[in-house]
Order: C-alpha cells, then sequence, then structure tokens
C-alpha cells in the first residue's frame, strides 16, 4: 500500500480520522516541549532522547520542569516516574485487544499513552480499538516527535527565558494537562487534597518532596470512593 | 540534566508501559488499584502546579509568576488552545515583571 493509499483509507474512517487528528493537535505540543526543554538548560539530544524514549507528555513535562524550577535529579525522577504510573494501567486495558506476540507487544508497549488508550477504549469492536490504538499511537509520536524537533530548533533563538516569562508556561501547562482528568468526583478530590498537601509541605519540606507527597492526595481520593460506593 | 537522571526516565517510563502489557494477560488490577492509577495523576498535577505557582524558594509567596500562571488557568478553563494559555500565562508574567 502506498502512502496516498493509506491515507486515504484511514481519512474514510471515523476512529482513524480522529486519531490522526488528535496526533497533529498534540504535536503543538511537542512544539512547546521542546522550546521549554531547551529554556530549562536541556541539551538538544536530550529533549530529542526524552521524546523517542519516554514518550509520555505530563512526565517530561514534570522532569524539565522540576530541573528549570532548580529541583534536584531525584525528585525530578520521581514526579515523572508518579505521572507515568497511569500508562501501566492503561497497558493492563490495552493489553486486552492485543494479539500475542512478544515483538509487537514490545512496540506496541512504547505507544501505550493517555491519547492511545482512549481512543481504544471508546470503539465498539475489538478490531476497531485494535485500529484506533495504532493509528492513534503512531500518529502521537510522530507529530510528538516533530513538534518536539522544531520546538528545540525555535527554542535556540530565543534567548534569555525569564525575560518572555517562560518560567510560567510550565505550571500554565499542567493546568491545562490537569483539567481532563478532573472528570470523576474522586479525581478532583484527589487533586484537591494533593494541592493542599503540596501547600503545606512547601515551607517545612525540601524542594521536591511537597509533590511527591502530593500522590497521597490519590491514596484518599480513591479510598473516599470506596466507602461511599452505596451514595454514588 | 544529568545522564543518570535521563537514563532513569527512559528506562522508567517504558518499564510501566511494558510490564502492563505483559502483565494483562492473565491478571487484572483490583478496583481499588485501577482507582488509585487513575487518581495519581490529577494528584501530581496539582501538586506540581502549585509548587511551581507559590514555592519561592521554600516560602509560600505570590510574584509576577503567581499572576501570570493564574491568568493562563483562566484562559485554559475558557478553553483556550494550549499554545493560546502558555502565550497567555508567560505575556502576562514578563510585562507584570516590568513593574
Amino acid at each position: 500500500m502506498t502512502v496516498s493509499e493509506w491515507l486515504k483509507a484511514t481519512w474514510t474512517r471515523q476512529h482513524q480520522r480522529d486519531g490522526f487528528l488528535l496526533g497533529l493537535a498534540v504535536g503543538i505540543f511537542g512544539i512547546t516541549f521542546g522550546v521549554l526543554s531547551i529554556s530549562a538548560g536541556l541539551a538538544e539530544w536530550q529533549a530529542v532522547a526524552m521524546s523517542l524514549f519516554m514518550f509520555t507528555g505530563a512526565s517530561q513535562f514534570a522532569a524539565v520542569g522540576v530541573i528549570d524550577a532548580g529541583g534536584n535529579p531525584v525528585s525530578a525522577l520521581g514526579t515523572a516516574l508518579l505521572l507515568a504510573a497511569r500508562n501501566g494501567a492503561y497497558a493492563l486495558s490495552v493489553g486486552k485487544i492485543m494479539p500475542p506476540g512478544k515483538g509487537r507487544k514490545l512496540l506496541a508497549a512504547q505507544l501505550v499513552i493517555d491519547e492511545s488508550s482512549a481512543m481504544a477504549q471508546a470503539q465498539p469492536t475489538l478490531r476497531e480499538a485494535q485500529e484506533a490504538f495504532w493509528t492513534t499511537g503512531l500518529s502521537v509520536f510522530v507529530f510528538w516527535n516533530l513538534g518536539t524537533l522544531i520546538g528545540v530548533l525555535v527554542g535556540g533563538i530565543i534567548g534569555d527565558p525569564m525575560v518572555w516569562g517562560l518560567d510560567a508556561a510550565f505550571p500554565a501547562a499542567f493546568f491545562a494537562l490537569l483539567l481532563p482528568h478532573l472528570n470523576k468526583r474522586e479525581k478532583r478530590r484527589s487533586a484537591f487534597i494533593g494541592a493542599a498537601i503540596a501547600m503545606v509541605a512547601i515551607p517545612v519540606l525540601p524542594s521536591g518532596l511537597p509533590v511527591v507527597l502530593a500522590g497521597f492526595g490519590a491514596v484518599v481520593g480513591a479510598r473516599a470512593r470506596t466507602k461511599r460506593q452505596g451514595q454514588n | 540534566m544529568t545522564w543518570w537522571l535521563l537514563a532513569g526516565l527512559l528506562i522508567g517510563c517504558y518499564f510501566f508501559k511494558v510490564a502492563g502489557l505483559f502483565v494483562a494477560e492473565n491478571s487484572r488490577l483490583s478496583p481499588w488499584a485501577d482507582r488509585f492509577l487513575s487518581c495519581l495523576t490529577p494528584a501530581v498535577l496539582s501538586g506540581l502546579i502549585i509548587v511551581q505557582t507559590f514555592d519561592f524558594g521554600g516560602e509560600l509567596a505570590m510574584g509576577a509568576l503567581t499572576v501570570g500562571v493564574a491568568t493562563g488557568a483562566a484562559a485554559a478553563l475558557l478553553k483556550a488552545p494550549l499554545a493560546v494559555v502558555l502565550v497567555v500565562a508567560s505575556a502576562t508574567t514578563a510585562v507584570t515583571r516590568l513593574f
């Protein structure tokens, strides 16, 4: 199949078209990641390597954001991995629709992210779920990395990030990333408790720890739901 | 960014994905674990927002940065595209710093 035939076939099927467009939108995010990485002092190749091999936006932004704010590498790693843990849960549900085959799974694993998992879960049939997963995952992968590359090149010519207020871009980006995760009560509660923990922890604990502790908001948030399940 | 941080990030993030896929065949998460993992992301993200907006060298404070983030957040709530949110947040911060 030639590329144009593939595009044509893809375009006539809604779930694949949606997946493709989703990837295109994520590409814009990729540009932002590239620009902010450079402004945080990363080398170009490091930003590119992160997008290729980490390939999970929130964790990438978090790691770079902590470094940019002067945090230590251990807290950068801890925060990023806490955010990456959800991909493990996505992978469990994607695993149910994957045909067996080790090589294919090793490849598919890298594409397990918010977008591809959500698109796959939204499909009525197994076949469409598989198609949606691969189209969305590959599209996001291509455009995220393309965006990063563009961002890295643009970031180099911007100069001092503080003059442009680019340090405000990280928390603003996290806020935009947070909004879609507030779709359930227990998640809103977790977000609220996480924020409160961080507030209390900032003056008393060394930098880096408040964010890791905020993760406990999820323990409280998830548990509260169990108790009240009868009422919901 | 030091090499071991980069290596830890690359390996750690892939580990979660690949572990989930290979475990999926013969096991399921308990409903509680499932809910916990879905709650972890909003909890950590909101903690991160607070720290990066109000933590000025280990003290809770506000500054030009806080004003910019709040404006960007308002734009996000109004469903502005991400690029607009970031430009609004950055520009507001930069302009506030001039005063």
